[in-house]
């Protein structure tokens, strides 16, 4: 399956025939996977294609049932992590493993101080990461404090560790999913220096376009299996789809009519709140959001966007202003917004959209289990479960499967059947596909449109530009918090709405 | 040496049968630890046992004094357990169980030419409401300013306990008994009157005190509650996920109040069940040595904050306790039964982790020349996959 143009050297870093289970579930099937010294690797599947399983193979947290791992063209068994390190295999993960309160500097030496001796040497140290920095194009101070550092620079970070300790092989699981677009820029520059200077990269994601502007080859694994590598100069997002889904995608964007006169069912007036840290973060923002509509928000990331969605949603006061959700003015309080008909999809899944240790039928009615009276109706949140599951396509063993056993996609559908079954007349969605699949966020956006059509008002905030575009009838955006201007996507390209982002003002 | 390797993964789903036979079989655990520890001190395990089974069951009124240490322990486990399952941790049952003590004493005291029925229910409303106002204070400071309820709760004990002993032996209070003749010899309180003591339940030669009846019973309710309401339904997304119950709309703070409240009056019921099923007076000395309120909480934990299994705990709780004052003798230090009951409060809750986890343990292999320049072809790769083939598993 594999093509064969690496055969003299042998590949830095190769599964042969990996199958790895898990309680009877094949996560990994016979999967065959190499990447070579110096080139970009991606591996390329939905959610639950195996991506992750393979690389923890990869990287020593997981043993193979079957198969081997091959370093170097010798098969090696590794035990944990502290052996792919010592094989000079690292990964950068989703989370990153950073201490808040140390800096750049403290963060990459430590637990590698056996490496160096007792002592800690600041300056040296500094200087030898600085170096580094430059030579693989790292933007990033090595004497700043991690908490300081915004999550693409510590994305760099730990980048930057990897390579400090010798990193040949390094394996990337989905870096893209946290970046701006210019950040996306500058780790494609760092990966490609990376693979100039002779390390296999090894780069996770679903997302085609990155894919194909980053790699040499691509492997495709779906349902666990290995479906093929291909190189990236000879193919096509659109083939790369094909392998990847094992069908034809065809997502199609809004249908041009959309109202415009609906009534207004979302309005913010003046509104301004607070950041955590008790920074100003929303600034007198004004938006009115009709029936019928999809208003974009758009922003680079940590310009405001989660606490405008919060102070929406009642779960952040407002210092100043009035929010108006269906004509009723709210007053900060969560159950007010939710009985107004605001249906939220909040930016963090686990944790705050479902109680990850509750069955999913108890989170199907975590905003509408106070209308039932005092006495809770198992059975029948149980059957309405299952109709849910059935309808919104969630797999899952069943109503009683608990929420943390769910995929990332699956997770998303439930949320946002949840919210548009209590009959919302608003629905607020935060980075509604981040980290989704194709075919997740295929159907995730699929349910917004068509909620739009049946007279929700939605608001889209994403820092996924391409999502906006596609979806929004209109566009607005923040930036320091303040709305910087509201275009007709008609009226709206990329140029004008960077510029925004940027903080240019529309006037 | 056999290079070993023990990793723990986390069990994807839990059964149902695994919350019944690890707890059992980590108590046969226990039985077999505490023999040996039995042996080298010099006495038969098995006669030690079977003097257990009786001074807990088979002798003639062991069973009812084994009903007498449960029924306290069975009050402060639920406290606790219901408190614990929303993460709130209410260590005050014991000093909410001294109020609710007081509280009831004074009552039983103050109302005592009542009829007993009044007098008894009288006596329970004011030890629950005693006890809830006491958890009260640690639940509106952590719910209103954010303090510490573990510190709060546990210091209240203290201000619980020197209150008690304030009424008994440093004051000419209304708990106190300043007339009879061993009163003046040793201060002691006021003992209640017929009306005052709580009616129980006679089945054949076993007494059940009505406390224990009622313990019982408000276990049921609780785990109905958990269950099958509203109220349930909040305390179980908070206590998983309290960002989660902020964004449906829950009121967090009132919660907490209202969780420590129902936590308090059920030590304070427990509190008013020592004076009217068994002590007939306020006795800060015997409260004290009891230690009901933290045993409840070993009883919690050992139900896993269960209301129905903490029925189950406080019994085997209650026998070891009974047992062992029945053991104590020249020849068997009180210690001695300490170091069981610890051997298996050790077991059962270690066995947490086996109900959790997988337990594999791998024969470990140094990895194998990585740090050599690779030579491609020149390994048998055979080799290396037959001891792949031959790893270890074991759980």
């Amino acid at each position: 399956m594999t093509d064969a143009t690496s055969e003299p050297p042998s590949p830095a870093l190769a599964a042969r025939s990996v199958t790895k289970r898990f309680r009877g579930v094949v996560a990994n099937d016979r999967v065959d996977f190499e990447v070579a010294a110096g080139e970009v690797h991606a591996l390329l599947g939905e959610n639950g294609a195996g991506k992750t399983t393979l690389c923890n193979v990869l990287t020593g947290l997981y043993r193979p049932e079957e198969g081997y791992v091959e370093v170097a063209g010798r098969p090696v068994r590794m035990h944990s992590p502290h052996d792919a390190h010592e094989a000079g295999i690292f990964m950068v993960h989703q989370q990153f493993r950073l201490v808040q309160s140390l800096s750049v500097a403290e963060n990459v030496v430590l637990g590698w101080s056996r490496r160096r001796g007792t002592w800690f040497a600041p300056r040296k140290v500094e200087h030898e990461i600085a170096a580094l920095a430059e030579q693989y194009r790292i933007d990033v101070a090595p004497r700043a404090k991690i908490w300081q550092l915004s999550v693409g620079e510590q994305q760099r970070v730990e980048i930057l560790k990897a390579i400090y300790r010798g990193a040949r092989i390094l394996i990337m699981d989905e870096p893209t999913a946290v970046l701006t677009p210019q950040e996306v820029d500058q780790l494609v520059a760092t990966l490609r220096a990376m693979a100039a200077a002779g390390a296999a990269v090894v780069f996770i994601s679903h997302k085609l376009p990155e894919v194909m502007a980053v790699s040499d080859r691509v492997t495709v694994l779906r349902a666990g299996r290995t479906i093929g590598t291909v190189d990236t100069a000879t193919t096509s997002t659109g083939a790369l789809a094909h392998m990847m889904v094992g069908r034809d995608v065809v997502f199609e964007g809004r249908a041009g009519s959309h109202r415009v006169d609906g009534e207004v069912v979302l309005q913010l007036e003046d509104v301004s709140a607070t950041s955590d840290m008790g920074t100003p973060a929303v600034v007198d923002v004004g938006l009115d959001v009709r029936a019928g509509e999809i208003l974009g928000i758009a922003g680079v990331a940590g310009n405001g966007q989660r606490e405008l969605a919060e102070v929406i949603a009642g779960e952040r006061p407002v210092t100043d202003g009035t929010v108006t959700i269906g004509g009723k003015r709210q007053h900060g309080k969560p159950w007010e917004a939710i009985d107004s008909g605001l249906g939220y999809v909040p930016e963090d899944r686990m944790g705050v959209g479902v109680a990850p240790g509750l069955s999913i039928a108890d989170n199907l009615r975590l905003k509408s289990y106070r209308r039932n009276g005092r006495i809770m109706h198992n059975k029948k949140a149980v059957a309405d479960a299952e109709e849910v599951i059935r309808s919104f396509d969630i797999v899952a063993r069943g109503p009683r499967t608990l929420a943390r056993e769910l995929s990332g996609g699956n997770l998303q559908k439930l949320i946002v059947a949840r919210e548009l079954s209590s009959g919302a007349k608003v629905l607020v969605v935060s980075s509604p596909t981040r980290g989704l699949d194709v075919g997740a966020t295929e159907s995730v956006r699929k349910l917004l449109v068509e909620s739009a059509s049946r007279g929700v008002g939605v608001v889209l905030i994403s820092e996924d530009l391409d999502e906006i575009f596609e979806l929004a009838d209109r566009i607005a955006v923040l930036y320091r918090g303040r709305v910087t201007g509201i275009v007709d996507r008609q009226d709206a390209d990329v140029d004008r709405i960077g510029l925004l982002m940027a903080g240019e003002s529309a006037a | 040496m056999i290079p070993l390797s023990v990793r723990f993964e986390p069990r994807e789903r839990l059964s149902r049968w695994i919350n019944i036979w690890v707890p059992a079989a980590a108590v046969l655990l226990a039985l077999v630890v505490a023999g040996f520890v039995l042996l080298a001190s010099g006495n038969n395990p098995i006669t030690t046992y079977r003097q257990i089974v009786e001074a807990a069951f088979t002798q003639p009124g062991a069973f009812t004094q084994t009903l007498v240490s449960t029924t306290p322990l069975l009050f402060t486990g639920l406290a606790a357990a219901i408190a614990f399952r929303m993460r709130v941790w209410n260590i005050g049952a014991e000093g909410q169980l001294y109020a609710g003590s007081i509280a009831a004493a004074g009552v039983g005291l103050y109302l005592q030419h009542l009829p007993a029925p009044v007098v008894v229910i009288a006596m329970m409303a004011s030890g629950a409401i005693a006890g809830s106002l006491w958890a009260a204070i640690p639940g509106a400071l952590r719910a209103y300013f954010n303090t510490n309820e573990i510190l709060t709760s546990l210091f209240l004990n203290y201000i619980a306990d020197f209150l008690m002993y304030y009424l008994i032996f440093d004051s000419t209070s209304f708990w106190r008994d300043l007339t009879s003749a061993s009163a003046r010899v040793f201060p002691q309180g006021k003992y209640l009157p017929a009306s005052g003591n709580w009616p129980a339940l006679t089945l054949s030669s076993v007494v059940v005190p009505l406390g224990l009846v009622i313990a019982v019973v408000l276990a049921g309710l609780l785990w109905g509650t958990i269950r099958g309401t509203r109220y349930g339904f909040e305390m179980r997304v908070m206590g998983d996920a309290p960002r989660a119950a902020k964004h449906a709309g829950m009121n967090i703070r009132r919660k907490i109040v209202s969780i420590m409240l129902l936590s308090g009056a059920v030590a304070g019921l427990g509190g008013a069940s020592q004076v009217g099923d068994f002590r007939h007076v306020l006795d800060p000395r015997g409260l004290e040595q009891a230690q009901f309120g933290y045993t409840g909480i070993v009883v919690a934990a050992l139900a896993r904050y269960n209301p129905i299994s903490a029925i189950v705990a406080a019994l085997g709780i209650g026998v070891l306790t009974n047992a062992g004052l029945a053991l104590q003798g020249p020849n068997f230090p009180i210690g001695l039964t300490g170091t069981m009951e610890g051997i298996l409060l050790f077991c059962v809750l270690g066995s947490e982790i086996f109900a959790r986890y997988h337990i594999r343990i791998h024969r470990t292999v140094p990895v194998a020349a990585l740090h050599t320049e690779a030579t491609p072809g020149s390994d048998a790769p055979g080799a290396e996959l037959a001891a792949v083939g031959g790893r270890e598993q074991a759980s």
